[in-house]
């Protein structure tokens, strides 16, 4: 039977639409974004001003943390409390970003009780050159910091590059945290 | 060792689905005979072999074997019985398993019983049901294997999401995968017909009970999982326009479009192309469904703990089973010619509009459900899509339906009278305005909207019972007279008139629901009362109980109406340890014309409670209504003509003697 082409093209609507669409959604799931991801209006912005006291009643305390610390070298600032689980979760990799002498590790202790916060470094040893107490949370607030444990990266002019919400797991280490170093740090 | 049978077992039946995909297709396309017979016992043991592997799995999940790393991962060994059982679909590798066993069922099911169908047909459909199973199965295998074991196995298990553990949702995934997965019979017919070249009023007959039962459970499945958000969720509402509720949401719009249509191939072998379509569609949604609440590309409450590998695999067994299929289409489904022609004003214009509409409802779910992934994709940024576009696109076009779906049933087959259909719906018009007049009157006319909605539902409930009164002729002719055409009238049509009434009963349910809600949330202390909508809930303050698997703590409320005591609510706050989780358990008192709803959340202070409390007119005729669909649908499968003497097909060309529909409306 002779099916005119107009007849056709009505008919072949359907599988096109379907194959544009699938394109799309191949497209987004191969370029690897996370829908759950929230962008942080931060990227690209200086570092919001603070200045945080040192973790008060520890002799050996690191010092405090000002804005004025984060210029001249990359610098990754942790946010992190004694009292949450993932950020004992990621202490491993902070230890090991530590011992990269090219950059500096800070840390911003969150809503912490000084003696729980000396404890928990005591124990499981301190891996940041400074750590500024934000007892009530203000600085968190500046930085859109919505749970434990952040992470910021920032370039050598204290602009921020990079954020990490949750722990930094080995994986996120090898796969997203130390590539964004390398290329910071060139 | 079980979980070994069962991995086995699974790995069988891939192949048995190989055979049942290859040879019935390959025999058919050169008349091989027996190759086609192959589809019957491959189609059969391959159901076997998944219901010794699901068997398998439900065995470790009731002795708790922790070894088994999905045990471990979602099950413990101090929940209750039940819940050990329905832990077993309650997570990704389960539910997949869940779901290649009700497909296989299916295929079983239309090996059995379908020897009524011609036999390049029947091997068609059920080699097309292997594919599909081929696909699903070597997903489980490869990217999701439920039998993984653990070295060394934990202790104990990590147990399951405490939301999930409740007998409303216990049941939802069976009865929703009963529904989704039940439409890929509709579908292997499509493509069955597809290859065959030939679609009759035959095909129409086989493939409607099949629709009829998956949307049927659908209907319920949907309900269940409504229900259970009401309830368990504990903030009053009972839909949230979630990516994953819109994914059961879009093949029930879009089943429910091909129910009507298959009718009109049926009695009168017009809409072919359109219902074959609407066949690959609605099972193509159902698929996306799956697609969308694995594959981690849409956030949404219910999404499954995500995998991008996994995303990639179902998304290319969409590509090839959706892509392909609509590219068959494309290629034969030009060829096929309705033989049937009919005035826009007719029962099958009536269905016509019926698809319009509701195809039009499906789309518009589609694209406010995948709009935010296309736009991130695109780069436009990140948005969500909430409430009010669905409501705003969503009623406006129900609204036409609902109205039409009075009139349908009334106008005769070819050629109707739209203005003898109004006259037959004088009583109906009556009863709508009449609900317009108690609504205003009720609501002091603060919502016009809401007494428009309420008038709908009145409108189709009564020209629903019209339309039967109408075929029995009631009142015209003696009672007897008249007993005895119902006795006459067919199964089917019952069920149409049930199924219809089911959805005023609905409508009623969801205008009062979201119209006329009244809510207070506050803080209470013992002793203390709030008036909720005329009702005065006393709080007699909070007591400590002990579950199996958790600690509760238990908020009662005292309800009286004008000094006469009503009920008494206990609303729970549950906290299960293992998970170190809290569900609150909503206190319902029903009156099936409103429910009084209590919940309690945290403490302030001493004795003081934060608590929401809600008074929810008309809302269980939400589950009522869909509970009456569900009936309808029953009752329409128990048709006799839906089982036996289908109407032989046709020599040659597809011409069939149109049957003379044994359902037509009484003309006055």
């Amino acid at each position: 039977m002779a099916v005119s082409p107009g007849r056709r093209i009505l008919f072949l609507l359907p599988v096109v639409l379907f194959l544009i669409l699938a394109t799309v959604i191949a497209f987004f799931m191969l370029s690897g974004r996370d829908p759950g991801l929230l962008p942080s209006t931060l990227i690209n912005k200086p570092a919001p001003q603070f200045s945080l006291p040192a973790i008060a009643g520890w002799t050996k305390a690191p010092p405090g943390l000002t804005t004025k610390d984060l210029k001249g070298k990359v610098t990754v600032v942790n946010f992190f409390a004694s009292w949450c689980v993932p950020c004992r979760a990621e202490h491993p990799q902070i230890t090991a970003l530590s011992s990269d002498k090219d950059i500096r590790v800070f840390g911003i202790n969150y809503k912490d009780k000084s003696g729980a916060a000396t404890a928990w470094l005591q124990r499981y040893g301190n891996p940041y050159a400074r750590i500024g107490a934000d007892l009530n949370g203000r600085v968190a607030i500046d930085y859109g910091v919505y749970g434990m444990p952040e992470t910021f990266i920032l370039d050598r002019n204290g602009r921020i590059r990079f954020k990490h919400v949750g722990p930094i797991l080995p994986q996120h280490l090898r796969e997203i945290i130390l590539p964004v170093i390398r290329e910071l740090k060139k | 060792m079980i979980a070994e049978i069962g991995h086995f077992a699974l790995i069988l039946a891939c192949m048995m689905a190989v055979v049942q995909g290859v040879f019935p297709l390959a025999g058919a396309a050169r008349g091989e005979a027996s190759w086609m017979a192959l589809a019957r016992p491959a189609a059969q043991a391959q159901f076997a072999f998944i219901a010794i592997s699901f068997a398998a799995l439900t065995y470790g999940y009731v002795v708790s074997d922790f070894s088994i790393l999905n045990v471990a991962q979602n099950s413990h060994s101090a929940k209750p019985l039940l819940y050990k059982i329905t832990g077993v679909w309650a997570n990704h590798e389960g539910s997949m398993l869940l779901w290649v066993l009700i497909l296989s069922l299916f295929g079983a099911a239309l090996a059995s019983f379908g020897g009524n169908l011609p036999p390049s047909l029947r091997a068609r459909a059920i080699g097309v049901q292997g594919l599909v199973g081929i696909a699903f199965l070597t997903f489980i295998l490869f990217t999701s294997n439920p039998f993984e074991r653990v070295d060394p196995a934990p202790f104990n298990g990590s147990g399951l999401n405490p939301l999930l553990q409740d007998p409303g949702l216990a049941f939802h995934p069976p009865f929703l995968y009963l529904g989704y997965v039940g439409f890929s019979v509709a579908f292997s017919f499509a493509i069955a017909a597809l290859l065959e070249g030939r679609v009759d009023p035959a095909w129409a007959r086989w493939v409607r009970p099949w629709t009829l039962a998956a949307w049927s459970f659908l209907t319920l499945g949907i309900a269940l999982g409504s229900w259970w958000a009401y309830y368990e969720l504990g903030w009053g509402g009972w839909w949230f326009w979630d990516p994953v509720e819109n994914a059961s949401f879009m093949p029930w719009l879009a089943g429910t479009a091909l129910l009507h249509s298959a009718i009109v191939v049926e009695k009168r072998d017009a809409l072919k192309s359109w219902t074959v379509l609407l066949a690959i569609i609605t099972f193509s949604l159902s698929l996306i469904g799956a697609f969308l609440v694995r594959s981690g590309v849409l956030t949404s409450v219910h999404a499954f703990a995500t995998d991008p590998k996994r995303g990639l695999y179902i998304l290319g067994i969409l590509i090839v089973a959706i892509g392909g299929s609509l590219a068959l289409y494309a290629w034969r489904a030009p060829a096929l010619r309705a033989t049937g022609s009919f005035k826009p004003v007719s029962r099958e214009g009536a269905m016509v509009l019926n698809n319009l509409l509701l195809t039009t409802a499906t789309a518009t779910v589609f694209i406010g459900t995948l709009y935010p992934l296309v736009l991130d994709a695109l780069g436009g940024g990140k948005i969500s899509v909430g409430a009010p576009y669905f409501n705003a696109t969503f009623v406006p076009i129900m609204t036409p339906l609902v109205i039409a779906m009075a009139l349908g049933p009334i106008l005769s087959w070819k050629r109707g009278d739209i203005w003898r259909a109004f006259g037959r719906l004088k009583l109906a018009l009556v009863a709508a305005l009449g609900a317009v007049a108690l609504s205003l009157w009720l609501d002091s006319a603060r919502d016009i909207l809401a007494a428009f909605g309420m008038a709908l539902a009145a409108w189709l409930f009564v020209a629903t019972l019209a339309e039967l009164a109408g075929r029995i002729k009631l009142g015209r002719v003696g009672p007897a007279e008249s007993l005895r055409r119902a006795l006459g009238v067919p199964r089917a049509a019952y069920g149409m008139t049930i199924a219809h009434l089911g959805m005023a009963v609905v409508v009623a349910g969801i205008t009062a629901s979201s119209a006329w809600q009244s809510e207070v949330i506050r803080y209470m202390s013992p002793g203390q009362s709030a008036l909720v909508a005329g009702y005065t809930f006393r709080f007699d303050g909070v007591s400590k109980g002990q579950g199996p698997n958790y600690t509760a703590e238990l908020g009662t409320f005292s309800v009286t109406r004008g000094g006469r005591g009503v009920a008494t609510l206990v609303a729970e706050k549950r906290f299960y340890p293992v998970q170190r989780r809290n569900t609150t358990e909503a206190a319902i008192h029903t009156t099936w014309l409103s429910d009084l709803y209590a919940v309690i959340g945290d403490a302030k202070g001493k004795d003081s409670f934060a608590v929401r409390l809600y008074h929810n007119p008309l809302v269980p005729w939400i589950w009522l209504g869909a509970m009456i669909m569900f009936v309808g649908g029953g009752v329409s499968l128990s048709d006799r003509r839906h089982r036996i003497g289908a109407p032989r097909r046709s020599a040659n060309t597809g011409r069939t003697p149109v049957p003379t529909p044994p359902t037509a409306p009484a003309k006055a």
